[in-house]
């Protein structure tokens, strides 16, 4: 699904991202693990056109993301809050994104619906705008809005800082169905080796814009991650 | 303790995003806070002498009855302009600092801002006239006191002013009912106002009385603060009760209504942007100045093709320079959806047409002032929407600067939005209508230069489309400079 080809990004002189190869097939849950400046965000970046690579591509089925557009349709994300637009409430806001998606209103309800328990009756109905929301509810409010109109590739940087345990444990479970049953490639971030090891069947640590380890999760992951990390 | 603190407003003076510029723009900025301290400096010696001469009348009787309305339009302008010292307060809560002393800072900061500074520079030239002029040493000192104490009076008003936006309108409606009033001769307030500045002339110890007034206000505006220093008290920003509008009014727009709806929301939810939308509303007054004969430089008959331009156009141009800014707190979002340029640029567009209408049709009371001011008006609104509004859209894509929504900060202009390449657009904004409208008023008369004004702005109409396609392709290529420049917020 997606195929990353000698890659790289450089600021001034200072590497950050150099990534040879990668490929992720199609219904993967993809996790990315890496300290600060890793080169985690910069890779997700990449990958939705925001910023130019220096040298290679990444290409999204097929599609060579900073080539085409059309890319576009099939592939949703939430990176920070600047994917929120904050005078709006999360209603608008989800439809919003819906009618960008070619949703209608019921579409959105329909889907909505499906994740009460999620939002906790604290981001419907609320009389809030997004910008007033906390933190936590912003990025619910945000995360669901990337799975709005059957996106097939969903990226989210670390979907589980600033959320409640219920609401982590929530997630998890609604990643793990993304993969497993509807055949979306998800792709996350995080810096809770625990929570990645629960939730991707493959996870790839980067240090310093390279990747050191290549994982397929089974129950001596979490182990080797965490002695990774600890020196 | 204080040490540490100017060091740190020296640090964010000398790291602000605006003195990141370029070193000729640096060298621009310095210049004109210059050429604005040579302003007041030329004004404040010269005054004296210009109503004198001009008016031929006592000037120290003039300025004191119009001294009133200096004060008045200083609190007005500090109201829009100046920022308030709390904003920076949060770091410091948690520290080992004393409570009074982060306010005392924080407050008195205020009072060497260039909005109380700049006044010294008229007065103090304006007072040294005075005395060379034969009036009392002492009494014009007097004087100067009072005035400056009233500065400051003003400035610690606006730390109370500015939360509250009822408080403003009161005093804005105040203002109206008594320049009404004035204006009628119902009642004349300068006939009050001058005795109380001429009293501190004649009795200069009651110079004491606004600086008195002026402490008392600084002590109500540290007590203000201290009882307020908590993160849910007046360090809180306002929440505001949402509401949800579907405005399915503006389905008929079609493809373009999404966008459109959220514009609309926009402007209605922001501080920001209402406050262009409030200056568009004055624009609309503008051509007073020309067709009124208020000021005799505007007088010529090419200035009302000018006049027309900005009457119609006020919110085409206060909005439209920022397109696409005022999306830049969540331009990665758009950037990553899947959404047509072209839609996003005309739901803009539709805006700025529907705006110009709107103004065109308020402006009909010119039509008083004869059929020559509404036709420039009208002339100019075809103008603005046939060939402005696209220029307006392009010159945006070069702008680069994050709008801060929720603040007022900057509204009336910034310095990166001005470079040579939006000084270039306003050649074919505003002069070369002009020069259209001389050409036509030269070879044959007015009607002439209007119906060029009309057949120019039809024909930019006609080209819309080739227009938009090279918009968007500017706004591809400048994506990725546009997407890093809205990540640096200050």
């Amino acid at each position: 699904m997606i195929t990353t080809t000698n890659l790289s990004k450089k600021y001034n002189d200072a590497l950050v991202l150099h990534i040879e190869s990668l490929s992720i097939p199609k219904g993967q849950s993809f996790g990315l693990v890496g300290n600060n400046g890793a080169g985690k965000t910069t890779y997700f970046s990449l990958l939705l056109d925001l910023i130019q690579p220096t040298t290679g591509e990444i290409s999204n089925n097929d599609v060579v993301v900073n080539k085409s557009e059309d890319w576009k349709p099939f592939t949703s994300a939430f990176i920070d809050e600047t994917f929120l637009i904050g005078y709006l409430t999360p209603e608008e806001y989800f439809y919003f994104i819906g009618e960008l998606r070619g949703q209608n209103k019921s579409d959105v309800d329909a889907l909505l619906s499906q994740f009460e328990d999620f939002f906790h009756g604290e981001i419907l109905n609320q009389k809030k705008y997004l910008r007033d929301l906390s933190k936590g509810n912003q990025k619910k409010a945000g995360i669901v809005a990337a799975l709005i109109g059957h996106p097939e590739v969903i990226i989210l940087d670390e979907p589980f800082a600033n959320l409640d345990p219920t609401t982590q444990i929530r997630l998890k479970a609604i990643i793990k169905d993304l993969a497993q049953t509807k055949g979306v490639t998800v792709l996350v971030s995080s810096h809770d080796l625990l929570h990645v090891t629960d939730v991707c069947e493959r996870i790839v640590v980067l240090e310093k814009g390279q990747i050191i380890k290549d994982l397929a999760t089974n129950e001596a992951t979490l182990k080797e991650l965490e002695a990774h990390f600890s020196n | 303790m204080i040490k540490q603190f100017i060091k740190l407003e020296w640090k964010s003076f000398l790291r602000s995003a605006a003195f990141k510029t370029n070193l000729a723009l640096k060298i621009l900025m310095v210049l004109g806070a210059l050429y604005f301290i040579a302003c007041f400096l030329l004004l404040g010696f010269g005054t004296y002498y210009i109503i004198e001469k001009a008016l031929e009348k006592e000037p120290f009787e003039v300025i004191n009855k119009i001294l009133i309305f200096y004060v008045i339009l200083d609190l007005v302008i500090r109201y829009f302009l100046q920022k308030m010292p709390i904003v920076n307060i949060k770091p410091f809560l948690y520290l080992p600092l004393k409570k009074n002393t982060v306010i005392n800072f924080g407050i008195a900061k205020t009072a060497i801002s260039f909005f109380n500074v700049i006044h010294a520079f008229f007065f103090i030239p304006f007072s040294i006239v005075l005395i060379i002029e034969g009036y009392d040493v002492v009494n014009v000192i007097g004087w100067h006191i009072a005035i400056m104490s009233l500065i400051y009076c003003n400035n610690f008003i606006n730390i109370f002013v500015n939360s509250k936006d009822l408080v403003f309108a009161l005093v804005v409606m105040v203002i109206v009912a008594l320049g009404a009033l004035m204006y009628f001769n119902v009642f004349d307030l300068t006939a009050y106002t001058s005795q109380i500045f001429t009293a501190f002339y004649n009795l200069p110890y009651l110079a004491i009385i606004p600086l008195l007034l002026a402490v008392a206000l600084y002590r109500l505006a540290f007590n203000y603060f201290k009882t307020h220093f908590y993160l849910d008290a007046g360090l809180a920003s306002k929440v505001a009760v949402a509401e949800t509008d579907n405005m399915t009014w503006l389905n008929r727009f079609g493809s373009v209504s999404t966008f459109l709806k959220n514009d609309i929301k926009l402007i209605k939810r922001n501080k920001r942007s209402k406050t262009t939308v409030l200056m568009s509303v004055l624009f609309i007054f503008y051509g007073m100045l020309f067709f009124t004969g208020a000021v005799e430089a505007y007088d010529g008959p090419f200035w009302r093709i000018f006049a027309g331009i900005f009457v119609s156009g006020g919110f085409l141009f206060s909005f439209g320079q920022f397109v696409p800014s005022w999306d830049s707190s969540y331009y990665p979002l758009l950037m990553s959806q899947n959404i047509k340029y072209r839609l996003y640029l005309e739901s803009k567009w539709y805006l700025m047409v529907i705006a110009t209408i709107v103004s065109t049709i308020l402006a009909s009371f010119y039509l008083y002032f004869g059929w020559q001011a509404y036709a420039a008006v009208v002339a100019g609104a075809i103008y603005n929407i046939g060939v402005n509004s696209h220029i307006v859209l392009w010159g945006g894509a070069y702008i680069k600067t994050p709008i801060d929504l929720t603040s007022n900060k900057k509204a009336f202009g910034d310095k990166k939005a001005f470079n040579v390449k939006t000084l270039l657009l306003t050649i074919p904004k505003l002069l070369l209508p002009m020069a259209i409208y001389a050409a036509g008023h030269l070879l044959h008369g007015e009607l002439l230069g209007f119906s060029l004004i009309v057949v120019v702005g039809v024909l930019g109409f006609l080209f819309k489309n080739r227009v938009f396609t090279l918009i968007e392709s500017i706004y591809k290529t400048e994506k990725y400079k546009t997407i890093a420049a809205y990540k640096q917020t200050n």
